[in-house]
């Protein structure tokens, strides 16, 4: 097989693997399709006030997906690398022809995909139950967003592993690093209820920008907007390359406990 | 005469201080099966990742396949398979599905049924690894690793943790392996491991070589000494002997003249397992009552 075949090869038992965990579905699939259902029984029937006032659920569906695509990938490459890491699945495959690169590419497509199924899944059960538009219109941008927005998260999330040490260590420290800033970055708590010293803080790290471009091709501005709100894009892509950077230097196949 | 499969010459590896591997030689032929033998901490482990080239040697000369393994390629890799001392399956895989994706790696696999009659696991090809009991899993641990057809196979304590039963369906998979014709590159710290499945032996401890041979060689027992055992009023009295005959006829005449029974009197040899603990301890830390020769140690 050459390598893009091979990367496909590798994607397809990641897909069958991942499919038939049942904590990486909870995580990644179940828990944001509550969190969206939580929010929207909670706050349906407020409006938040931004673009001049929204539904709380047309707030929600595109912060979920945020949560949900970062969840799908650097939450979900960061716990099972460092699973199959400590439990020398790594090292097994590294003893083999297959090039590295190639394992790396197929995980990280899985990332993707299963990033492009919550898009669908989310933005679904937002149209359906709470009447929040899908804007078919921006679809190309959408995907360009959430596509960039999911590279460079997965980048982060295997920069991620060199940091932590053991199993049991993994989600707590995913965990401590994403939830404050879902709460900090407006994903969770609406922007119009954060004081701006918080924003200015959540705005030192990437979940924010990309938050902010994906709601910009997600909800459509008043006026002529651009769909994509390139500055935030660039500074996740920005993220994403120091991920890859770290990744490359840092990134271990053999376990570091045992 | 064939070239070696593995040449290892003056092999040094050093962690910090410590000198885990000090400077060893030996040699694997074609189609060999060849144990490796060593208590935990010996080296084995160090030896066969720097085989492998999962690990710097610090050094020495190395050949495995006609390369050195820290430059190994992809071309040598389709060449090795590769058993790890601890490594888990993926647990949401069937047996054919971890096979066939690492059968996906390898130029020309080796047919994914073939394998599964390999290694005993027939009737388990739809099983989850996360159902398989823990000698199944590392049967198909083995499959993985013999997926690609490789030439060299390393396998790196393959049955330690295993029960009686199921090491000797894993002893059995590992024979079947020289009547492919494979050569096998295998470290245990068991000797009747090795004296099962090995043609040639070769024992390390704390970083050297201590003994090579063949099993019959080295489990040699008509040479070694015998020890006389018996209890004397309540204590257990154990003496080390060459010549156990003259030792017997004067430790009996004694005991008959003095009207005394020698309770539960018996003259052993060395099993396997003692000459390999004996090659193996070092000189301060053996604490068997036998160590302290010459004859009438315990009196």
């Amino acid at each position: 097989m050459n390598g893009l075949a091979l990367v496909g090869h590798q994607f397809r038992y990641d897909q069958k693997a991942f499919w038939r965990n049942p904590a990486s579905v909870f995580f990644t699939v179940m828990f944001p399709v509550l969190l969206l259902l939580i929010f929207a029984t909670i706050f349906g029937s407020q409006t938040v006030d931004v673009r001049g006032g929204i539904k709380t659920t047309t707030y929600y569906v595109p912060a979920i997906i945020t949560l949900s695509v970062i969840s799908a990938t650097m939450q979900s490459l960061a716990m099972s690398l460092v699973i199959a890491r400590e439990d020398g699945r790594l090292k097994r495959s590294r003893g083999t022809p297959m090039p590295p690169w190639v394992f790396i590419a197929g995980r990280v497509g899985n990332s993707i995909v299963v990033a492009l199924i919550m898009l669908a899944l989310l933005a679904a059960i937002g149209r359906v139950l709470y009447g929040v538009p899908i804007p078919w219109g921006r679809l190309p941008e959408i995907v360009v967003v959430l596509v960039v927005g999911a590279a460079a998260f997965s980048c982060l999330g295997i920069a991620l592993t060199a940091a932590i040490p053991s199993q049991d260590a993994a989600a707590p420290i995913v965990n401590a690093l994403l939830l404050p800033l879902y709460f900090l970055s407006g994903v969770f708590i609406p922007d119009d209820q954060l004081p701006s010293g918080v924003i200015h803080f959540a705005d030192a790290f990437p979940i924010r920008h990309f938050f902010e471009a994906f709601f910009d091709a997600y909800v459509p501005a008043n006026g002529a907007a651009a769909a994509i709100s390139w500055g935030n894009l660039a500074i996740v892509a920005v993220w994403g390359v120091v991920g890859l950077l770290l990744a490359v230097r840092f990134f271990r196949w053999t376990p570091r406990s045992g | 005469m064939a070239e070696p499969v593995i040449s290892i010459r003056g092999l040094r590896k050093s962690y910090g201080e410590t000198e885990a591997v000090r400077g060893i030689d030996l040699e694997v032929m074609p189609g060999e099966v060849f144990a490796f033998l060593g208590p935990n901490g010996a080296g084995k482990t160090t030896t066969v990742e720097i085989l492998e080239g999962y690990r710097r040697r610090s050094g020495g000369e190395v050949s495995v396949l006609g390369e050195d393994p820290e430059h190994g390629g992809r071309e040598w890799r389709e060449r090795i398979g590769i058993v790890l001392q601890s490594c888990r399956l993926d647990p949401y895989l069937t047996v054919r599905e971890s096979l066939e994706l690492y059968a996906g790696y390898f130029r020309s696999p080796r047919p994914t049924d073939e394998v599964i009659s390999l290694v005993g696991l027939e009737g388990k090809a739809e099983e989850r690894a996360s159902r398989l009991s823990g000698g199944q899993q590392r049967r198909l641990d083995v499959g993985m690793a013999l997926v690609g057809d490789p030439e060299l196979l390393f396998l790196d304590e393959p049955t330690t943790g295993f029960d009686p039963s199921a090491r000797r369906q894993a002893w059995d998979v590992i024979a079947g392996l020289r009547d492919l014709g494979k050569t096998v590159f295998l470290t245990t710290h068991y000797m009747d491991e090795a004296q099962r499945l090995a043609d040639r032996v070769t024992i390390i401890a704390r970083g050297e070589i201590v003994a090579r041979g063949t099993p019959e060689d080295l489990g040699d027992r008509e040479s070694q000494p015998a020890t006389i055992r018996y209890r004397a009023n309540g204590r257990e009295v154990s003496l080390r002997t060459a010549t156990p005959v003259q030792a017997l006829h004067e430790l009996t005449g004694r005991a008959l003249e003095r009207g005394e029974d020698l309770e539960g009197l018996e003259v052993t040899r060395p099993t396997l397992e003692d000459i390999y603990l004996e090659l193996t301890s070092s000189s301060s830390e053996s604490g068997e009552a036998e160590a302290a020769e010459p004859v009438e140690a315990a009196e």
